[in-house]
């Protein structure tokens, strides 16, 4: 009976215990495996410790540049995706224009349709125009499918926006550009902040639509698909446990900021 | 801090219109609030109150007509190029500043670089200096109210205007407020246009009340006045009670005019009729509740002569403290509402009681019979 009692007390936190671990599982076994010295090719199986790895990053051939070309087509998508993402939002919520109704619905459709079906009409259209394929045309795709998060994610905040705000700054001598960037932007810019790192997410780790329209171009994910064929190279999971852990300090910082601000104003 | 001497803050609608499509919010309308004053539009929601002030705000662009403010005409001015604030229902207090921030913002917008004073002194005036640093959902309903005040107020308006600023608080705190809003106003004396639904807030707050009822202006004028002397049943209605008798004029000296109403007569005075009596005309005759006094039939001797009586009998009495409020069934209105205070109680004065009901016939007024005696009843609930 007293174990009873106990598992009632603590079943929630169990639960969520629970729940972690199978979140978290598949990140140990990347970090653990970033330190294995591996016999042949395949790095599945634990041998020994080793830092040769870490030291070495950059040491399997693609795999940086895959890398940094990964990253510069993220940023550039999650400015793109941002930037019009944004502009959409506004004026989904608060214009009423002739196919405002078709709109909404046509720019959930990238969310909502296989990717796969996206990646190969894209790869015709971009055939059929004779564009060249490489960095642009996974730009191109990127921002395109970025597109619909960021609306979603502005929109939700606008929408809740009290439109008796900008009101107010109109009337207390703020002009309307100076009502944008004192009051609209700053009230707007967690939903903004939310569909960026979405988009940066997404953009980063693609890989079917990317794979179709990337031609002789390789990304990470790509070049990961790729050496898995082959054998996995450790620094693989060197870069895998780097971005998981810049994600969570990131996460920590900003829930670090959050808690202080709190207390400041308690 | 204002100047009382300065006209620049008398604000002059003139044929001023609202349109939305083929609704029509705001009719033709003329109004002039004097420098200085504290002016209230009443009226039930959707009268188009809110919409006339959001034209002298700028906020709402007038369909025709001209907003003056002093001698400037601002009809074609930006809400950001108006000496005008607003205090707004929902205060719109940007939840991204603290107190101190909202407070300064109309200074900043205005290229001020020192605003510390001006702003700790505005906090100290609306005793918030304790809470500059917190952010605006920190703090109660009562105290974003005086905020939104504050925040209004520092950049010296020449004209402020209040959007139902009392509509979300508490009864007590409502009270408090009107009195604290009066304080202000008088402190510093700026013009308040404050519009409302609710008719005793006027009353206690404003000088001139113009009460509104489907876009247009029903009635102007100092509270006492709309309230002994309205001059529709919309006024009469939604402010305070009234009794209505449909009356036919018997006859009119100039002075006094004799109306017929069931068997017996009643009089009223001439200047409290606004509507033209000729001699076989109908008249609809008002009184107030509180003005009627109520004898049991037995005395019916003892009342004075030269008084206004109908008889009737007692409905439904319902005591609640200071007064009793009558319903008295008469042959020439039912539902005749009378509220007696309580100094001498006649126990005989029960439900079912034959009594006289007798008023001053100063206390009467007339009004056009062509109306709804109904009109109103139902907004001021």
């Amino acid at each position: 009976m007293p174990f009873v009692n106990w598992l009632k007390r603590n079943l929630v936190v169990l639960a969520g215990l629970l729940t972690l671990g199978y979140l978290l599982l598949p990140n140990v076994v990347v970090t653990v495996f970033s330190f294995n010295k591996p016999k042949g090719r395949f790095n599945y199986e634990w041998q020994q410790f080793s830092l040769d790895a870490w030291k070495d990053p950059c040491g399997v051939s693609g795999l940086c540049g895959s890398l940094s070309l990964s990253l510069q087509i993220a940023v550039w998508a999650t400015l793109g995706a941002t930037l019009l993402g944004t502009l959409i939002a506004f004026a989904l919520v608060r214009y009423r224009f002739r196919a405002r109704g078709a709109v909404n619905s046509l720019i959930f459709l990238p969310m909502a349709m296989p990717e796969v079906v996206m990646a190969a009409s894209l790869l015709t259209l971009f055939l059929n125009m004779g564009a060249q394929l490489g960095f642009w045309t996974i730009l191109i795709a990127h921002i395109m499918f970025c597109l619909s998060f960021v609306v979603t994610a502005v929109k939700a905040r606008v929408m809740s926006m009290d439109p008796k705000l900008e009101e107010a700054a109109r009337d207390l001598y703020a002009g309307p550009f100076q009502t944008f960037v004192r009051v609209t932007l700053p009230i707007a810019a967690p939903g903004i902040a939310a569909g960026a790192l979405l988009a940066f997410a997404l953009s980063f780790d693609d890989f079917i639509i990317t794979n179709f329209n990337a031609g002789s171009t390789v990304t990470f994910p790509m070049f990961v698909w790729g050496s898995a064929q082959r054998g996995t190279p450790v620094q693989i999971n060197v870069i895998g446990t780097t971005m998981f852990v810049v994600a969570v300090l990131f996460v920590l910082v900003s829930m670090l900021a959050g808690n202080r601000r709190n207390r400041q104003k308690a | 801090m204002t100047n009382k001497t300065d006209p620049g803050g008398d604000v002059r609608l003139t044929g001023i219109a609202k349109t939305y499509g083929a609704f029509t919010a705001v009719h033709p309308l003329d109004l002039t609030v004097p420098q200085g004053s504290f002016f209230a539009l009443l009226g039930a929601s959707g009268c188009g109150k809110t919409t006339t002030l959001r034209m002298i705000a700028g906020l709402e662009e007038p369909s025709a007509g001209t907003v003056f403010l002093g001698d400037q005409d601002v009809t074609a001015l930006p809400p950001y190029k108006r000496p005008v604030n607003t205090v707004f229902q929902s205060y719109a207090l940007f939840p991204h500043l603290d107190i101190f921030e909202n407070v300064a913002f109309g200074l900043r917008r205005r290229g001020l670089k020192s605003v510390k004073k001006q702003v700790d002194e505005m906090l100290d005036l609306v005793q918030l200096g304790e809470q500059a640093r917190k952010k605006p959902h920190q703090l109660s309903g009562g105290q974003q109210q005086r905020v939104a005040v504050a925040r209004a107020l520092i950049n010296h308006p020449k004209v402020l205007l209040l959007d139902e600023p009392l509509g979300a608080l508490d009864l007590k705190l409502r009270r408090q407020m009107q009195l604290e809003l009066k304080r202000i106003q008088t402190e510093v004396g700026i013009t308040f246009v404050h519009v409302t639904h609710d008719q005793e807030e006027a009353m206690t707050m404003a000088d001139t009340v113009a009460v509104m009822n489907a876009g247009r202006v029903e009635q102007l004028g100092a509270p006492t006045d709309l309230y002994e002397n309205p001059r529709t049943t919309f006024v009469a209605n939604f402010l305070g009670t009234s009794n209505f008798i449909e009356a036919e004029v018997d006859s009119e000296s100039g002075e006094e005019i004799v109306l017929k109403a069931g068997g017996g007569k009643l009089v009223l005075p001439e200047a409290r009729c606004s509507a033209p009596a000729t001699t076989g005309g109908k008249v609809l005759v008002g009184v107030r509740p509180e003005k009627i006094s109520l004898t049991h039939a037995d005395d019916a001797g003892e009342i004075p002569e030269g008084r206004n009586r109908i008889t009737g009998r007692i409905a439904d009495s319902s005591f609640i403290g200071v007064s009793t409020q009558y319903v008295v069934d008469s042959p020439v209105c039912s539902g005749f509402e009378v509220y007696a205070q309580n100094i001498d109680r006649d126990p005989r004065l029960v439900p079912g009681a034959e009594v006289v009901l007798h008023w001053n016939p100063a206390h009467t007024f007339g009004l056009d019979a062509a109306q709804d005696a109904d009109a109103g009843v139902e907004e001021a609930a």
